[in-house]
Parts: C-alpha cells; structure tokens; sequence
C-alpha cells in the first residue's frame, strides 16, 4: 500500500460492503425496490440518508422497473446515480436497463446474483445478470466482499470515464458473499472521493442553457448508427477498466484487470470460473499442486465487455480445459460463459480441449470435492471435448 | 374422541407445518378464516383456484389445498384474470399484499377491477414489506417507521377499498383478524360475489412493524385492532371527533354490475352471429 493512506478493515457482509462504497462514493440519487437477497444494499443506504451521512435523494419506487426508470431520469438530469437488486428485479428492469446502456447513461447497479422463476427460488445463480449480457451494460463479477467493494468504486470510474459513458453492473454471489461476513479494507472517505473524482456529466437535461431530447425516435436513419457506438464504447472501456484496475492497484495495492489467472501459467489442466467458485477453487488448485497436478484457474473479473482475446492467449497450449458455468443457456450449446470462451478459442492455435460443466443453480452447493472431481476428469479423459455436463444434479 | 381439526382437510396434506409466518403474524388467522367461508359455502376444493404473487401473504397457496398459482411479484392479479377467463367456472381467489397488490401490482389491481373480472382479491394489509424485512408500502401510514423510513415515512397511505371502488370494483370490505368472525363473513359475501371483490384483512406484523413502531407484541397489536376500528354502519350514526384516527371497518360497497366475462361471452356470440 502506498505511503499515507491508511485502510480501514470492517468485518462486512457482501451486502454491507456494497453499500459501504455507495455510501462513500455519495452518489446524488439512489432509486432501489427490496429483493431478496439484495434489500440489505439499498435498505442499509437508506439509514445512511435517512441519518444525513449521505447527500443523496433517496426515492424508494414501487417496482423494479419504476427503480430503472428513476435511475435513467436522473442520470440523464445530470446526477451520479446508483441502485441495487437481484433476479426478478432485474428481469423486471431488462427493458429500462437496455435503454439505459442505449442512451449512454453511467448508472452503477449492485446485483446479488439469484436464481430466477420459476421455480422460486432465493438462492445463487448467475441467470438474472446473464439475461443482461447483450444489454450494453459492463458487467464486473466479484470473488468476495473486498472485491465488491472495490468493484463498486472502480465502476463509478470506468462508468462515468467520457470515452465510455456506460452503465456497470457489479454483482455478488446470493447469501455466498451477500450474506457472509469477511474482513474489508476499506479506503478512508476523503480517498474514495478523490479516486472517483467528481461527477462531469456529458450532455444532459439540467443544462438549461443547451435545451436536449434524450431518447428520440431512430428508425433506419439512424438507430444503426448509434447501436454501433454502443458498441465502440464498449471496445473503449477495456483499457479504462485495465487502466482504473492499476490505479487502484498502485494507490491501494491490489491491482484489478478483466481476467485473473491463478496458477495457470504452467498449468495443463485449468478451470474457468466466476464469482465465489473461484475462492472454493484456488483451495483445490492448491492441493492438487502439493499433489504434483499442474493445475490451474482462469477467473473472469469483467464478462462485459468480453475479453476474448485475452481468455485465448491465457488458455492456448493447455491440455484441456472445464468452464464452471453457474447458469445454462437453455436450448442452447452449453451455459453462456462456455459459449463465450469456446468462440474466444475457435479458430486459434493450441486452443486446449474444452469441456463445460454447469453447476450450482438455484443455489445448489459447490464443494472442493465437485471441483476436484472436474479437474480428475479433465486429466483421464473423462471430460470430452465440446460436452455438456450437469454436476451435482440428481438425474 | 379426539377428531381431526375441520379446517385440515383444506390444508395440504404432508406439508411441513409450521408456516413461514412468525409467531403472531396475523395471515394464519386470515387463512382460517377463507377456509371456514369456503366450507360454509360448501364450494368444492378442486373449483377453487387460489393464485399468489410474492411476499409472506402469498406464500398462503402452499399450505392451502385449493389449486393454486405461486407466481411473480405483483402479478397475481394478471394471472388469476387469465385463470378465470380460461375457465369462467372456477372460483378464482387471489392472496395478496400491500406491497404485492398496490404497489408492483397496483396497475393489475385497479384494471382488473375495473375491467370487473370475477376475482376474489383478499388483500392481507399488514402496513410493510415483511419479507424482505420492513421497507415501507404503499399503506404505510405517513409517519411511521420502517427500515427504509427510520425517522418516519413522508409518503401518504393508499386506502385499499376506496381504490378498489373508484376502480370499479363491485364489493369491497375491510375486516381484522380481532374481528375475524365478521372477517370470515365479509370472505363468505366476498366469494358469493360476480364480479371483482376485496376484502382487504389487517393482520398485525408484530416482528417488524410492530417493533420499528414500538407497538408492542401481537397481542397489544390485535388489541389494538379492536380499540381502533369502527364498523361503518356504527361510524355513521357517530359525530366526526368520535371516529377521528379511527379505522372504518366493514363492508363499504356491494353492487351488481355485469362481470367482464359474461359481457366478454356477450362479445363472442355477437361476434359469431349468434341471439343472445
């Protein structure tokens, strides 16, 4: 850590860790509905402004899709505005949530990742963020509570950077971190401050003097256009996010990029995974090396934008690969984490075999032993390439 | 001899009781009271359909032996109008709550009773979001407190019945679990009803409003209940300083108006060429 700033550690839940950041980023509107198990985020927030250790105009809406709706209004009024849900909150958001990456508006979202309906079910899975992958938002997953909340600081910065101007959605694994407690540093507020830097807001309502209609009508002139610049933003924020992860790095000591790779250098068999898992894996990582196992991880911080050709380079020249998928795409060809990294490795050189296991939805357990038994498969051939399996599920 | 309870052969049978509701919550007390309208009215359990949204009211249908629909928040009411459109026959009831009906669902509320579709809508107010842990709803009384009003709510309170009526809606009345044999008749008049029908039931929350209000515990709540409302028809013959704070209880409107399906049916045959 750097001379001078001094972290402050907290034992914290996920949820009180996200809320923690929001209270210290300060943000100028904070729309938000309760859900399990995200409520604490926002209903936390709520005390921070109700005790006016916040500036923040708090408006607790009637749904989900009102909480969106609000969020876009006044990000594009001109305010740093933030939210927080979960599952069928988000489902419920989708529509406003496409046109909040649309209009280009730098939103911060926490989202505790649950399973969605039907059945109902509380638990973890990455399903509700995954039905957002093609919404245009950046979309940063979290290992544990610390990294919550550094997330939940360093988006406000790669939202709000001009050469992005997008929406972020940070998310943490349902009850795994939401509800578990850790040890947080957290930054002192005055640092949290002066890293976010204040809120510059490209073109918006408030300006009196430059009249503005955000949201009009394209048709084929040009809605294509202005797809495609979503599409450029995107591109651009990978190097803010790279950039604002090595900031944060060598202000506070750990450094963020979009993938982590953990063991893999020498690594012949490896896992891809998000979220929590990861933590559970290093764990086996670890002992299947005292073993003599050269195994590996690839964790994936930022989904979105899809760091492809990263994933590629990383992977190339393994003897064979699993990809931990916590959601499925039904119908589909494997869960969307495996779709993705398959196309990242189609057509490169040693592209490894790759197999995909989905695992854990509706909050199934995964254990050292599931994981292990992953890692068995891909070193005697069990694990075929291109093949979809379901661990820890009852047939 | 010892006998079975009446209520037990609407209850699910092999499902694990207790229910999610804490100790004192009043929607055991509601439940009761729909299971002993449905058997006075002797309708048979495969006619009903009970259909629910999210929140600890609508985790009735798991633990009620009727057909039932658990489904997404705010959205019984959507459901339940396709339910008893599919099949006009069936008694169709919905098991909501202050959050569930007038705030996610509040548009699905008001149209469905406008539209005057024959549903039975037993609205369980207990003032607060209980399940995710005490936010404030849309029947939060202004000034109470709630985990996302800690000092106290700025937002002024729906009034269920009066919305439901202004909405079209052909019966409304509000009863107490203290009151709960009355309660019990307004279901009874409730089911018998064609077209839409509320009653909407106060069932004390004592784990969190009634501690973020200090209120005390469900006993002084449902004590409460009884010093604090007034039937209509005894309000009516009192002057206005002896009902003021008070909550009116009873049923407030009953009209015949044709239901949404039969003028639907009406549509159909007219559509068809048929005589009516």
């Amino acid at each position: 850590m750097m001379a001078g700033i001094t972290k402050i550690d907290l034992a914290r839940t996920g949820n009180e860790a996200m809320a923690y950041a929001m209270k210290q980023v300060n943000p100028d509107v904070v729309a938000a509905y309760p859900i399990t198990p995200a409520t604490e985020i926002v209903q936390l927030f709520a005390q921070y402004v109700a005790d006016g250790e916040v500036d923040t105009e708090y408006v607790p809406v009637e749904s989900e899709h009102s909480a969106m709706s609000a969020c876009i209004g006044s990000s594009a009024a001109g305010a740093r505005t933030m939210t927080g849900t979960s599952s069928q909150g988000l489902a419920l958001m989708y529509e406003m949530c496409y046109i909040a990456a649309g209009l280009r508006l730098p939103i911060v979202m926490a989202d505790v990742n649950r399973a969605l309906s039907a059945p109902i079910n509380i638990h973890c899975d990455h399903s509700d963020t995954m039905g957002m992958r093609d919404a245009g938002w950046i979309h940063i997953f979290s290992e544990n509570a610390q990294e919550a909340y550094d997330n939940m600081l360093q988006a406000v910065r790669i939202a709000e950077h001009e050469s992005v101007r997008l929406p972020v959605l940070v998310t943490t694994d349902g009850f795994i971190i939401s509800h578990g407690m850790e040890r947080v540093a957290t930054l002192p507020d005055d640092e949290v401050k002066k890293f976010i830097g204040p809120f510059k807001p490209g073109t918006m309502l408030l300006d009196v003097a430059k009249p503005i209609t955000v949201g009009a009508l394209n048709f084929t002139d040009f809605y294509f256009e202005h797809r495609r610049a979503l599409v450029d933003a995107q591109a651009a924020s990978v190097a803010v996010i790279k950039q604002v992860g090595r900031e944060f790095g060598q202000k506070y000591g750990t450094a963020y990029d979009c993938i982590e790779p953990y063991q893999l250098a020498d690594a012949e068999y490896a896992i891809v995974a998000l979220g929590s898992t990861c933590g559970t894996a290093k764990v086996v990582i670890d002992q299947l090396r005292a073993g003599g196992v050269k195994a590996g991880m690839l964790k994936i911080r930022v989904f979105r934008p899809f760091p492809a050709a990263e994933i590629a380079a990383a992977l190339a020249g393994k003897k064979s690969v699993a990809v931990l998928d916590r959601s499925d795409v039904l119908g589909g060809f494997g869960g969307p984490v495996f779709t993705e990294v398959r196309s990242a490795l189609y057509q490169k050189p040693n592209a490894p075999l790759l197999a995909d296991y989905i695992y854990g939805l509706g909050g199934r357990e995964i254990d050292m032993e599931m994981i292990g038994s992953v890692f068995a498969q891909l070193q005697d051939g069990t694990a075929k390439p291109d093949s979809v399996q379901y661990l820890g599920v009852r047939d | 001899m010892i006998t079975m309870h009446p209520s037990f052969e609407m209850l699910r049978p092999g499902k694990k009781f207790p229910t999610v509701w804490c100790p004192g919550c009043g929607h055991g007390i509601v439940q009761g009271a729909i299971i002993r309208a449905v058997q006075k009215l002797g309708i048979p359990r495969d006619q009903m359909v009970m259909v629910s949204g999210i929140g600890c009211s609508s985790r009735m249908p798991v633990y009620v032996d009727f057909n039932s629909l658990h489904t997404a928040h705010g959205r019984a009411i959507a459901f339940a109008t396709g339910v008893k459109l599919h099949n006009p026959k069936l008694h169709v009831i919905v098991i909501t709550g202050d959050g569930d009906a007038l705030a996610i669902g509040g548009n699905h509320f008001i149209h469905a009773a406008r539209r005057n579709v024959e549903l039975t809508v037993i609205l369980l107010n207990n003032n607060i979001y209980g399940m995710t842990g005490g936010q404030y709803s849309p029947t939060t009384p202004i000034g109470k407190r709630a985990s996302t009003a800690p000092y106290g709510t700025a937002e002024r309170d729906f009034d269920p019945c009066a919305l439901a009526v202004a909405a079209g809606a052909v019966f409304a009345a509000r009863g107490t679990v203290f009151g709960v044999v009355e309660l019990e008749k307004m279901i009874q008049q409730a089911l018998a009803k064609r077209g839409f029908a509320l009653v909407e039931a106060l069932s004390p929350c004592p784990t969190l409003y009634g501690r973020l209000n200090r209120e005390g515990n469900a006993v002084k709540m449902i004590q409460w209940q009884k010093e604090n409302t007034i039937n209509a028809k005894a309000a009516a013959k009192l002057p206005p300083e002896k009902t003021a704070g008070k909550i009116i209880t009873g049923v407030f409107h009953d009209a015949e108006v044709t239901p949404y399906t039969e003028v639907y049916q009406g549509i159909i045959d007219k559509a068809q060429g048929q005589k009516q």
